[in-house]
């Protein structure tokens, strides 16, 4: 398990990260917690000749709330999002789904920022990004753009950003009304079976808006506005938790693997969104 | 074979200088270089917990840290928490209540509860379960584990009590 050797690089501003992206272009790869990264590396599916460690650069750190507005550097750790007691109020979801994220050890080096780059449909906060409807802020040599979460997963570890970019912050909404993250695992600390991301907001008795993301049910995440749509106006009843749950089935293409054949992970997704709609409905 | 680079490590409050290529494991240097073979290795692949040591106030498995990551920081090992003549609250905790059987797995957990208890010095049972989830056990079905960690914190929060 001693991965190939490489040249390891820590730089301290992103302009030098950005410009040993651009002297070493394939070779070099940055690493942010390592947690999924150095795993690959051990099992050698990944070769990296020069590994650029981002933990020295501060600017990819730090959670800000600006009004109705949240924006994560890259670099915060799914530990610091835990923790954070302005996030857990403006995005409870978040930490929720946080802490369904593999184990404490993990969670002290593994960041949000490693997390929805990696493109491995496993990853949890993908789906939730989708479900948030995030900006990605991706910094390259031609300056940096904007991409949305819902626009930046093209297939299984393949993404809008391209090799010489490094993404820097995430920034989503402030969250109203009711949410749930729920997760099916085969034992605390792994990948999704299936997971559900379900915001909700209730006017009178009936839902007035709804977003709805899956995750592991696809080769990316997915965000199925069909689900959300077939909640709206209704009192999210057991009809209606069926048509989502119908809609949502549509939407999904699981793949047989260790979690499961097709017929089981299609069955566990219903389970799970059905309890999300539940729990973020009576949250609401 | 890359180029080794210079290492700085805290291990224990020592300082520790080495070479080393950037590729190692944080675990096999503190095991085959500086012979502190506490941290054990279980699976190697991130599952078990039996490697964790603290870096910079965070439990981590020092097989999934390169050595080159961790340059500069400060490790604590179960070595670095006693001494065999005034062991610490957790080990005699685990003692007392039976909280180990072959022991592979307890530096890791002592370990790793110490840093549970300074993040959360009053724990419930469940966050104690929640917290120590990083952690594998082949042999004590973690009951006794779980009574251990509860203990010391009740010990450990009586003591700071007196203390203030
Ligand atoms: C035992 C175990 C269980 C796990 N369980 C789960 C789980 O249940 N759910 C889950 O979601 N995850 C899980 N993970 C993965 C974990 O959450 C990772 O930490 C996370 O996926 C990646 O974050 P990282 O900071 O470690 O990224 P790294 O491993 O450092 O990087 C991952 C990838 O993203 C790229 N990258 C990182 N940062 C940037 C950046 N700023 N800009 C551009 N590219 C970047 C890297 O080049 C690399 O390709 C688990 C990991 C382990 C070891
Ligand atoms: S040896 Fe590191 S987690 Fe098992
Ligand atoms: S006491 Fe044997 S593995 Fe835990």
């Amino acid at each position: 398990m001693i991965p190939a050797a490489f040249d390891y690089h820590r730089p301290d501003s992103l302009q030098d990260a950005l410009g040993l992206l651009q002297t070493h272009g394939e070779d070099a790869r940055v690493m942010a917690g390592g947690h999924s990264l150095i795993p690959m590396m051990k099992l050698r599916m990944a070769e990296v000749p020069h590994l650029i460690d981002l933990q020295a650069i501060t600017g990819l750190r730090g959670i800000t709330i600006d009004g109705a507005t949240l924006r994560l550097g890259a670099m915060v750790t799914q530990h610091e999002i835990i923790e954070h007691a302005g996030l857990s109020c403006a995005a409870p979801i978040l930490r929720e789904a946080a802490l369904q994220i593999a184990d404490p050890q993990v969670r002290y080096m593994g960041t949000i920022g490693g997390n929805v780059a990696n493109g491995d449909p496993g990853n949890d906060m993908p789906g939730l990004m989708q479900c948030l409807g995030a900006e990605f802020t991706l910094v390259g040599p031609d300056g940096t753009r904007s991409v949305a979460a819902r626009a930046f997963y093209e297939a299984a570890y393949m993404t809008a950003r391209t090799d010489d970019e490094i993404l820097t912050a995430i920034s989503f909404p402030a969250t109203t009304g009711g949410y749930a993250y729920e997760k099916q695992k085969r034992k605390i600390g792994d990948y999704a079976t299936a997971a559900a991301a379900v915001l909700l907001t209730r006017k009178g008795g009936t839902c007035a808006s709804a977003s709805i993301a899956m995750t592991n049910l696809s080769d990316v995440p997915v965000w199925s506005e069909a689900a959300a749509q077939a909640l709206v106006g209704t009192a999210c009843d057991d009809t209606a938790i069926k048509a989502a749950m119908a809609a949502m089935d549509a939407d999904i293409d699981p793949g047989e693997d260790n979690r499961g054949p097709v017929a089981f992970k299609r069955h566990v997704a219903g389970v799970i969104l059905s309890r999300a709609i539940s729990r973020a409905w009576s949250r609401t | 074979m890359s180029k080794k680079m210079q290492i700085t490590l805290t291990v224990n409050g020592e300082a520790q200088d080495l070479l080393a290529e950037p590729r190692e494991l944080l675990i096999h240097v503190l095991r085959e270089r500086l012979n502190i073979t506490g941290p054990h290795i279980g699976c190697e692949t991130s599952h078990c917990g039996a490697c964790t040591v603290t870096m910079d106030g965070k439990s981590v498995k020092s097989c999934t840290v390169f050595v080159a990551q961790a340059n500069g920081a400060s490790i604590t090992t179960i070595e670095g928490i006693s001494t065999p003549d005034s062991l610490h609250v957790l080990q005699n905790a685990f003692r007392e209540h039976h909280g180990l059987q072959c022991g592979f797995c307890t530096p890791g957990m002592i370990t790793r509860a110490i840093q549970l208890l300074e993040d959360n010095p009053n724990p419930t049972e469940e966050e104690v379960r929640f917290g120590m989830a990083g952690n594998l056990c082949r042999c004590t079905g973690y009951q006794n584990i779980v009574k251990s960690v509860l203990a010391a914190a009740t010990e450990m929060s009586a003591a700071r009590e007196a203390a203030e």
